[in-house]
């Protein structure tokens, strides 16, 4: 009775987590234009998506800036944490203190600082801008991701590659990187979802004309979105979800192997 | 090697610098000059004028009544993952961050579609003779859109905080006599502060300055601080007033962060 009550509870958080998902992926089939009647089940919206290049294009500028700014995000993030790893505690304090700032500030507050800081250095709003943010935001998920990680290494490991002679640099990736790559991996992932997923940092430092998914979808929303973009946007949520399906079947597969 | 080191620090303390310190003092700069560059108090006063004080008493009570719902909903949530001994901890993060893989704005535009007079959810209400809900473009489509939208942060430190507990404090404290109520109240509860500090923060801050949800739930016609931010920026180009009103919302964030420091030094409920 317990565990049955228990399950319930859990479908139902489910149930509003998916619902919205689920509404979309019933749109993208559903052959009226307007969201709120059902005219029947169709593919057009796919293969009309194909010829729709404003909607390809922000999805080329997404993808570029999210992988991008996660892979830059995940290299300065790393470096930092080798680097904080052997600071004083203090200046590690505050390092970690300044790294949080991002995470815990309103996104519209970072939005609008970083913008305030581009038009003051006097760049051109667009790509260039719009990567310089994701970056910063990206990087703290890096960092809290990579130095838990940090934390848990033996430095005895790394001392013991340089006395058998190992150089600093052949140390660290034959013996310290293979520890970290869990913890940069997921920095990465997050980093990546995050900047696919963000609205409002870019809503502030896009400039005229550079469009991502998320920017795009807003100023469609007063005159109706197109479906194309929610059958768009069900093919990214089925690919990343076979994907991870895979991935976590992956390391039982490899398991089940070395048994034999 | 020390020094090599700590020469590797310097691109992301550049970085941070110039990326995260500068541009805060952009806005203190921004939010205490006029247009003329000379010092002033107006912009940030600006907050007390009707309209700006309407629409901030709005925003922190939809944040709070947002948080707390969250809280409520996902503390049992969070237990009961806790207790399931799933040996996948990062399946279970996995589920929640699953979602923000369909973009964040149609997910929280296809609440419209399940909330509408005619929508999905009251035709089920209408089909089980159960009486119609209206509530969208009111307060509580953005309550329920902010709920919707930041209900992992909640469950996600506080997950973290409870799978950390150890087994056996509870069981001793279960072996000197306590009940359910009293393991719960005087353990369970206390060791989670860290992750209920970390959720509220991370629910209680997007939702406190969120402008995106107002305007897609709410119609148009209910202006939260967000929006009205938002609009000095994007519309007025009026970026002094914006400033201004951006420091008086930062008042509480910093607030937000020093709870958090203060109760959670070792980052225990931290979401990764």
């Amino acid at each position: 009775m317990r565990n049955a009550l228990k399950k319930f509870y859990i479908a139902l958080i489910f149930l509003f987590l998916y619902a919205p998902i689920a509404t979309l992926m019933v749109l993208s089939f559903n052959a009226s234009k307007t969201r709120a009647k059902w005219g029947g089940f169709t593919f057009k919206w796919y293969v009309q998506l194909v010829h729709n290049d404003d909607i390809l294009r922000a999805l080329g500028n997404t993808l570029l800036i999210a992988l991008l700014s996660s892979v830059i995000a995940t290299v300065i993030g790393t470096i930092a944490c080798i680097a904080m790893n052997t600071m004083k505690k203090r200046t590690r304090t505050i390092m970690m203190g300044i790294t949080n700032i991002p995470m815990l500030n309103a996104d519209i507050v970072t939005g609008i600082s970083l913008m305030l800081l581009f038009i003051s250095f006097g760049l051109r709003f667009g790509m260039g801008t719009i990567l310089l943010s994701h970056i910063t935001f990206n990087i703290p998920y890096v960092i809290l991701s990579v130095m838990p990680r940090m934390k848990q290494l033996n430095p005895s490991v790394y001392e013991a590659a340089l006395d058998l002679g190992a150089p600093p640099v052949t140390a660290f990736f034959k013996v310290v990187f293979p520890d970290l790559t869990p913890g940069i991996l997921s920095g990465f992932l997050m980093a990546f979802t995050m900047s696919l997923d963000d609205f409002i940092i870019t809503h502030f430092t896009k400039g005229a004309g550079v469009d991502t998914l998320s920017t795009k979808i807003y100023t469609e929303v007063r005159k109706g979105i197109k479906p194309e973009m929610y059958a768009l946007s069900t093919i990214i949520f089925v690919a990343v979800l076979v994907l991870l399906l895979l991935v976590n079947a992956a390391p039982d597969k490899k398991e089940g192997k070395t048994r034999v | 090697m020390i020094s090599r080191r700590k020469w590797l620090s310097a691109p992301y303390t550049l970085w941070s610098v110039v990326f995260i310190l500068i541009p805060l003092c952009m806005i203190f700069y921004y939010g205490l000059t006029d247009k003329t560059g000379a010092f002033t108090l107006e912009n940030i006063t600006a907050i007390a004028t009707a309209e700006h004080a309407k629409a901030l008493r709005l925003s922190i009570l939809l944040s709070l009544i947002s948080t707390l719902i969250c809280f409520l909903l996902a503390y049992p949530l969070a237990m009961i993952l806790a207790n399931m001994k799933v040996s996948q901890h990062s399946f279970i993060i996995l589920i929640f961050i699953l979602p923000m893989w369909m973009n964040f704005l149609l997910r929280t535009l296809a609440w419209q579609t399940l909330l509408e007079k005619s929508g999905v959810i009251n035709s089920i209400l209408t089909f089980l003779h159960l009486p119609n809900i209206n509530i969208i473009n009111t307060p509580y489509a953005i309550i329920l859109g902010m709920v919707y939208n930041f209900l992992p942060f909640m469950v996600l430190p506080l997950y973290n905080a409870l799978s950390k507990i150890d087994e056996n404090v509870i069981n001793a404290a279960r072996d000197l006599g306590a009940d359910n109520i009293h393991t719960f109240f005087r353990i369970i509860l206390p060791l989670s502060v860290p992750g209920i500090i970390s959720g509220i923060s991370m629910v209680f801050v997007p939702a406190l300055t969120t402008f995106v949800i107002s305007s897609l739930l709410g119609g148009s016609k209910i202006l939260l601080i967000g929006n009205v931010i938002d609009q000095e920026f994007t519309q007025a180009s009026n970026w002094h007033l914006g400033s201004g009103l951006s420091i008086v919302l930062m008042i509480f964030i910093i607030l937000n962060m020093i709870a958090s420091a203060v109760f959670d030094k070792e980052g225990e409920g931290s979401m990764l």
